[in-house]
């Protein structure tokens, strides 16, 4: 695959093949689902119902954000969903066990980091796959969890009471606090991706890491910043979820590292890494979000449905990508 | 890898530590040996109506779905690819099986008795011939369409338990029909029928893999695709036949789940098996950039699993631990298989 990703970089550049078109195509994709959600239920395409998605997906969006960095590398980062997990479970016992609140959410923020950059160092420094890594953490976050307690542990500190309650008016509806600080998430990884040498340094190595070494880059430091910054969203969306659920529990959010993955291909990158935009994290996001609220506006369709059309709109991604730059290639 | 390496250092000494099944079999080794010290009886078989019972029976009769995941995963990894779809078809291909079986009960000369709902032969043919269809599916998509296999199988493994889902309405689906409990909880000769099962598979694909060229084909792609189709194999061909096979040993282990436990839950059955698949390939020595692959080796990996799982229990220590050490064992062997660990270990001697 990775000769693939090298002749796709190599190819001429041409409309179809451009990163910013695929992207193109899942935005519009987006305003047909919402299209066809508008024509078919009242109220669908009413300010709130949209705020709503935001609101109901920030964590998802907060952790495809860092998959998405992870991914623009070259890589992939399965534990993020139990490192969710954890760091919901890791909150709720130092509130209960009496601790500040925003001492909690400091201790959960580095603890996330920590724990990617520890999978970065392994998978930089033992050239270890980073699948197979990452699967490992995902086994460890999980099963600590577990250890904490099986139960779920109830949160009954005031400030994320507040923050779970509190409502920012925002275009005649609302937003709460953890839409807004996903928001500013994507924001800062939006412009670090574009306009920091971090940032560039991501695309290279995702393009080739070979060449990225010969220029010179900090191949290593930026491998496993990546990775850090994905366990540090990956906690930042546990917090949001404690504010979301207000509980910790060891199955919280099953399987969303793969939401996240299936966010970042429907946004528009590419899994062999360096090409796509952070950006498209978003209309991933809200693309997944839409299709759980038509299914929920249906009423009559069950909540599998959404599998079977994530999958359907997955296959759909690939395969047009994959169109798109064999037609590149022979241009 | 640790073997050629070692054995580059010392060609004469420790020979037969430096067999590539050396770690996986000592582990083994070391896992049973705790065992046997901890677990009163851990050895002990008794023969009952014919059929040998013990622990170690037990842990093999549970370890047979994996073994088979486990045998198909290994030819996928060895052609640099994997199938993180195993679990979804699992869970297909046992609801499949389980709806078309079910069980009406009728009343038979004054005696209840169950009946299928579909003849069995036809309901086992239907449930392979699904998941033979999910392997072509990721074989067109990997092979034909150039997908990276993580990408392709996970569109199956994300829509496959959905469509499970579907045909059972979110519901878990029981089997009241006698024979088909044999296939997860039946005896042959004295031992359980799935192990039967899992022999055969693995005599037959060894056999194809050492007397034909197959083995080395499979090899050669792994090592490189490129110079493997130059070379004149048909590569796209060998490809999309090994991910049939992983999928068809994937069906065959939902149909075993779903026997042994009656039923197919669409929601749960096969629930990360695939994810204990690669961990048992990887702990079986394959290296997962491919081409340098064990069948032996991942049937150890499979048991080792299986064997800390049944261990963990009979310890009385909680399962939660489970996963933590897992986790543990993946990472010691992976970095036990990296060559930077290794100088990092030589250099410090």
């Amino acid at each position: 695959m990775n000769v693939a990703a090298a002749t796709l970089g190599a190819a001429r550049p041409n409309i179809m093949s451009a990163p910013w078109f695929t992207s193109l195509v899942t935005v519009l994709l987006l305003a047909v689902l919402l299209a066809a959600g508008g024509a078919a239920y009242d109220g669908f395409l009413s300010g709130q119902v949209m705020l709503n998605l935001l609101i109901d997906n920030a964590h998802l969006l907060v952790i495809a954000v860092g998959m998405g960095y992870v991914i623009l590398a070259g890589g992939i980062d399965l534990s993020v969903g139990s490192v969710l997990a954890l760091t919901t479970m890791i909150a709720a016992w130092l509130l209960n066990a009496g601790w500040h609140p925003l001492v909690v959410i400091a201790i959960v923020l580095s603890f996330g980091a920590l724990f990617g950059a520890l999978q970065g160092a392994l998978i930089h420094f033992f050239e270890l796959q980073p699948f197979i890594v990452t699967l490992a953490g995902m086994f460890l976050a999980r099963g600590l969890c577990y250890l904490i307690s099986i139960e779920s542990i109830t949160i009954e500190d005031p400030l994320f009471v507040a923050a779970s309650q509190s409502q920012i008016p925002f275009l005649g509806g609302f937003l709460s606090p953890s839409a807004a600080i996903a928001v500013v998430m994507l924001v800062v990884a939006v412009w670090a991706s574009r306009r920091t040498a971090f940032g560039r340094a991501v695309y290279a190595i995702g393009g080739n890491e070979q060449s990225a070494l010969m220029m010179g880059l900090a191949v290593g430091r930026t491998k496993i910043s990546v990775y850090a910054f994905s366990g540090f969203c990956a906690a930042l969306g546990g917090v949001l979820f404690a504010f979301y659920m207000l509980s910790g529990y060891g199955q919280h959010a099953q399987g969303t590292e793969l939401d996240a993955i299936a966010a970042v291909v429907i946004g528009g990158t590419l899994l062999t890494g360096g090409y796509g935009y952070v950006a498209g994290a978003l209309s991933g996001v809200l693309v997944l979000g839409t299709i759980q609220t038509l299914i929920a506006f249906d009423g009559t369709l069950s909540s599998w449905w959404t599998k079977i059309v994530i999958g359907g709109l997955l296959f759909l991604f690939c395969v047009v990508q994959r169109l798109l730059s064999v037609r590149s290639q022979h241009s | 890898m640790a073997a050629p390496a070692a054995a580059r250092t010392a060609p004469a000494k420790a020979s037969l530590l430096s067999h590539p099944l050396a770690k996986p079999v000592l582990a083994l080794a070391a896992l049973l040996v705790l065992d046997i010290i901890f677990i009163p009886g851990f050895l002990s078989l008794e023969i009952k109506d014919g059929h040998l019972y013990g622990p170690l029976i037990d842990i093999l009769n549970r370890a047979a779905p994996l073994m088979l995941a486990a045998l198909g995963m290994t030819l996928v990894i060895a052609t640099r690819g994997i199938d993180i779809s195993v679990g979804a078809v699992v869970a297909l291909s046992g609801t499949v099986a389980a709806m078309l079986i079910g069980g009406t009960m009728v009343i038979n000369n004054g005696q209840p008795e169950y009946v299928a709902n579909t003849p069995m032969p036809v309901a086992l043919a239907a449930a392979l011939g699904v998941a033979i269809l999910c392997g072509a599916w990721n074989g067109v998509l990997v092979a034909g369409l150039k997908l990276q296999p993580i990408v392709a199988t996970l569109i199956l493994m994300v829509a496959g338990r959905g469509l499970a889902q579907l045909f059972t309405d979110g519901q878990i689906v029981t089997v009241y029909y006698e024979p088909y409990f044999f296939l997860g909880s039946g005896y042959l000769l004295g031992l359980p029928f799935s192990l039967w099962v899992v022999a055969a598979v693995l005599a037959v694909v060894g056999l194809l893999l050492k007397k034909t060229a197959l083995g080395l084909f499979i090899q050669s792609v792994g090592i490189n695709p490129v110079a493997a189709r130059l070379a004149g194999i048909r590569t796209a061909t060998l490809i999309f036949f090994v991910y049939v096979f992983c999928s068809t040993c994937a069906g065959v282990a939902g149909l075993m789940i779903s026997s042994n436990i009656k039923s197919a839950d669409a929601n749960n059955a096969g629930m990360l098996l695939e994810l204990d698949a690669i961990l048992a390939v990887t702990l079986g020595g394959t290296s997962l950039a491919g081409g340098k692959f064990s069948l032996v080796g991942s049937m150890i990996g499979a048991l080792i699993i299986q064997t800390l799982t049944w261990t963990i229990y009979s310890l009385g220590v909680p399962p939660e631990v489970n996963m933590v050490v897992k986790a543990i064992v993946v990472f010691i062997v992976c970095l036990s298989q990296s060559t930077g660990f290794q100088k990092l270990w030589k250099g410090r001697k």
